[in-house]
């Protein structure tokens, strides 16, 4: 029943259909929804007599609702509509939220339609990110779907003349138990508007009364995603829109001196626009628009490079802030002293993009004192502030619509395009689609920032962790706190966050999936296997031995069992690594096998065994999923992904030189998820990939008694490694 | 410089006047509206924008469109009947082969050109066919799978 409506949707928002509702309508005009298999597209606008105190107008805020109407609608079609401020990026809210909210409803999953990221439709919310939406948009929806059903409980009640108690709600019917004819649909009853009774303190479901929870289901967007019908920012098409192309800097730091425009304003057709630091070329074609700005010269002052990809370590160590203590415990000198040896060591990674395949876009129509907006954003409702600010308007007056996001991994997190196309379409007058090329998404990205971590760790002569001195410069302090049972240790953030001041890296840097994490498990997992070596013990039973945290000792048994693990003490010439770590909440060890060829120094992992003890599953199947990814993923940043660099100019500008996981790479991957569903729900999207550099380093340790101390571990920087320790000389 | 091109898309006849040298790429999703085939990189080395011309997957970003004239282009939008989903589409929905669904698209594309020759391929033989398109979400087991799955339901079915 889908396909119709999918394909309105997909005409309407190619403006193709110039007789129905326009998408660019004047904000007055009665909304009503269109219902498709996955997203719910808008397709007219706000009516605030249906939404009533949820309609714009109001600042944001900056915690959800506590009405459950502002999560949910009834409509006199049986069709319930959901609404969230979280968007999709391909991590899977679009199924794992429906589930939530028709098994708290006691409605079928193909009944419900996800509104998502709409900031005129959707509750206020900060962004998608830091794997947050099962962890804590999850609770309060199933809260307000527990809600709601037990108010049309009541409601069904009075109309059926029967207690509560001797009425049952199954597939959007409330019937009488005894007498199950005897039935109310939830459509009758709430017929499409905001119902106005409430009920205190409603449990939602146990575990064991979930009917959908819990299950495995395939994505519900698949169908748009496979026929091309899924809209995405730079698929969509306004009356009138002109595509805008920009002209760049040729590096970060770069002073615009002037610009020649005659050429480009010479082509037919073409508009050019220059405001202040913005200079644009605009068309009805965007590769006529590209071509024309291909067309204009310019003089730049360049800054003479300061650091490039080599020398930015140096640089951060001296540029880097105090330490400030993440945790500690004990005494350094004594843990020192308590040591049968010590050992030392640093490691760094370098800038990483974050790559999706989609590159941000948006597509901006100013209307009078109306923006509408539709783009790439994993924050539509910051997205609003920035335009409304960009263009001195009320947020109200400012609506960011929903589309499908083509990955996000937290990039997406800026909006930069949205800004320049709110701009542009003031500007020209017309609606205005900024699509930026891989170049530019290359170059505008906000880098998984390039970080040093310093490690000195001890160990007993019995293969006990005696100290842990452990600092990380620029990555972040998420993660950085380690989970062993160490007497006498101390964690030092220098720079706490993954975005530093300026003077400190030549260009933006910023989240990317788990952020922090990846560099510190990296830093903690590999100088946790060098004590193992020291100690002469294998590295799960060091581990084991070293560990309290029942939760990440379950996790580690969980992942060795799968694996089939055999002790041995490191380096075994096996090529197996093992690495664990936290995220969001989730516990994840990984063992890993590679093989490592030392003519060329190639890598090649060949079985990935995770394991997760991450709580209550929504859906265990998307669970999986991001898992995979996770792993397929991390194999990038561990084996190629380092961007080059000469001060502000970006040298990896596209995938023939940046490299990310091929086909080629993938490995054998199992998955162990640890069934906890009485334990509160943690993060899916991000934990599984935090280990990839350890556990693929640690493999490389194993097979060749090499250490690799720099990510990406590519072919010349393993061969030089070997060489250093002397491979193949022995 | 404008000029009259002719090619069949999707099965049906399609004439425009269009500067021939611009990209199939654009032209299908700007003049054509047929925005499935995406735009990844634009240099040929991700496969977003794989589109079939007669037969052959070819990525449409380095094709200029009146190199396709009198030839038969099928994107995306193109491979199903009506309501009735081509085989590789229904397997990358059953296999959930997909997250973002950006390159999938092209991963179809690719993947339906590949069938042609080779009906009955093994995992390593999809793995390598399907090299050269990048996916950042990691769904490479699922597509690998999903790829098989369909060759063995049109080796069956048809």
């Amino acid at each position: 029943m889908g396909d119709s409506r999918d394909f309105q949707d997909y005409e309407e928002l190619h403006g193709r259909d110039d007789t129905n509702a326009s998408p660019i309508a004047p904000l007055n005009r009665r909304e009503f929804l269109k219902a498709s298999g996955g997203i719910l597209v808008t397709v007219a606008l706000w009516d605030e007599a249906l939404f009533g105190q949820e309609a714009p107008g109001r600042p944001a805020r900056p915690s959800l609702p506590t009405d459950f109407n502002a999560f949910l609608r009834i409509g006199a079609d049986g069709r319930v509509a959901c609404f969230t401020g979280k968007v999709e990026l391909g991590q899977g809210p679009v199924t794992s939220l429906a589930q939530e909210i028709a098994d708290e409803l006691d409605v079928a999953l193909d009944t419900v339609d996800m509104v998502m990221g709409d900031t005129d439709l959707c509750p206020w919310d900060a962004g998608t990110f830091g794997s947050l939406t099962t962890r804590f948009f999850g609770p309060p929806l199933r809260a307000a779907g527990a809600e709601a059903r037990r108010v049309l409980l009541e409601l069904a009640a009075e109309r059926l003349g029967a207690p509560v108690g001797e009425l049952v709600t199954a597939d959007g019917f409330v019937c009488v138990a005894a007498e199950p004819s005897r039935r109310v649909a939830y459509a009758e009853l709430a017929k499409g508007q905001r119902i106005e009774r409430h009920v205190a303190g409603v449990p939602i479901k146990q575990p064991s009364e979930f009917k959908l929870m819990g299950k495995p289901f395939t994505r519900r967007d698949a169908r748009s995603k496979v026929t091309g019908q899924a809209i995405y920012a730079g698929d969509v098409r306004l009356a009138g829109m002109l595509h805008a192309k920009i002209l760049r800097p040729p590096v970060h730091g770069a002073r615009f001196l002037e610009a020649d425009l005659s050429a480009a304003r010479a082509v037919p057709g073409v508009q050019v626009i220059q405001d202040g630091d913005l200079i644009a070329v605009l068309h009805p074609l965007p590769d006529v628009a590209e071509a024309a700005l291909a067309k204009v010269t310019t003089r730049f002052d360049t800054p003479a490079a300061a650091v490039d990809t080599d020398s930015i370590f140096d640089h951060l160590l001296k540029v880097a802030p105090e330490g400030r203590p993440v945790a500690e415990g004990g005494d350094l000198v004594a843990g020192s002293a308590a040591s049968a040896a010590i050992v030392a060591a640093t490691y760094t990674n370098d800038y990483v993009a974050h790559a999706p395949m989609e590159p941000h876009a948006a597509v901006a129509h100013v209307a009078g004192d109306r923006v509408t907006v539709w783009a790439s954003t994993q924050t539509p409702f910051p997205a609003r502030t920035e335009v409304s600010r960009t263009l001195g308007l009320p947020e109200a007056n400012v609506r960011i619509r929903p589309v499908f996001v083509g990955g996000g991994f937290g990039g997406k997190t800026r909006n930069g395009q949205i800004v320049e196309a709110a701009r542009l379409s003031r500007l020209s007058g017309r609606p205005v689609q900024v699509a930026w090329s891989r170049s530019e998404e290359f170059f505008y990205d906000s880098f998984r920032p390039a970080a040093v971590v310093t490690v000195r760790g001890g160990v007993t002569g019995e293969g006990r962790l005696s100290l842990w001195d452990y600092r990380v410069y620029f990555a972040g302090e998420r993660g950085a706190a380690h989970f062993y049972d160490i007497p006498h240790h101390r964690t030092l953030a220098h720079n706490p966050s993954w975005t530093a001041p300026s003077g400190v890296h030549p260009f933006a840097t910023g989240a990317w999936r788990a952020p922090g994490n990846n560099t510190n498990s990296y830093a903690r997992e590999c100088h946790i296997q060098l004590l193992a070596a020291q100690a002469g013990v294998d590295p799960v039973e060091f581990r084991l031995r070293n560990l309290k945290d029942p939760r990440m000792i379950r996790t580690l048994k969980a992942a060795a069992e799968k694996f089939g693990w055999q002790p041995a003490n490191p380096p075994s010439g096996r090529g197996l690594g093992v690495a664990c770590g936290v995220d969001a909440g989730t516990y994840v060890a990984t063992i890993a096998a590679a093989a490592v060829d030392t003519a060329t120094g190639r890598i090649r992992v060949k079985r990935v065994v995770c394991a997760q003890d991450m709580g209550l599953l929504i859906n265990p199947a998307g669970a999986v999923i991001q898992m995979e990814g996770c792993i397929m993923m991390g194999l990038g940043y561990a084996l190629t992904e380092g961007l080059r660099f000469a001060g502000g100019d970006v040298r990896d500008r596209n995938f023939d030189t940046y490299e990310i996981p091929r086909f080629s790479w993938l490995p054998k991957i199992e998955t162990v998820i640890l069934d906890l569903p009485d334990d509160p729900a943690q993060g899916g999207g991000e934990p599984a990939i935090i280990v990839m550099g350890a556990v693929v380093a640690n493999a490389v340790h194993d097979v060749t008694g090499t250490m690799v101390y720099r990510l990406p571990m590519t072919p010349a920087r393993v061969l030089q490694a070997l060489k250093r320790d002397g491979f193949g000389m022995r | 410089m404008s000029e009259t091109i002719r090619f069949r898309l999707n099965g049906r006849p399609v004439a425009l006047d269009v500067d021939g040298g611009r990209t199939l790429l654009w032209v299908l999703r700007t003049d054509l509206g047929l925005t499935g085939t995406k735009y990844g990189c634009g240099e040929g080395h991700c496969g977003a924008c794989t589109v079939l011309v007669d037969g052959e997957a070819v990525r449409s970003c380095r094709v200029a469109v009146r190199d396709v004239a009198e030839q038969d282009v099928v994107t995306i939008e193109g491979l199903a009947r009506g309501a009735a989903l081509h085989p590789l589409q229904e397997a990358f929905m059953a296999h959930d082969a997909l997250q973002c669904g950006y390159c999938t698209p092209g991963m179809i594309l690719t993947a339906y050109a590949f069938l042609k020759k080779n009906p009955r391929p093994t995992a390593d033989a999809i793995a390598a066919a399907l090299e050269d398109n990048l996916c950042r979400c990691g769904a490479h087991t699922r597509i690998v799978e999903a790829v098989q799955a369909a060759a063995a339901k049109m080796a069956g079915g048809n």
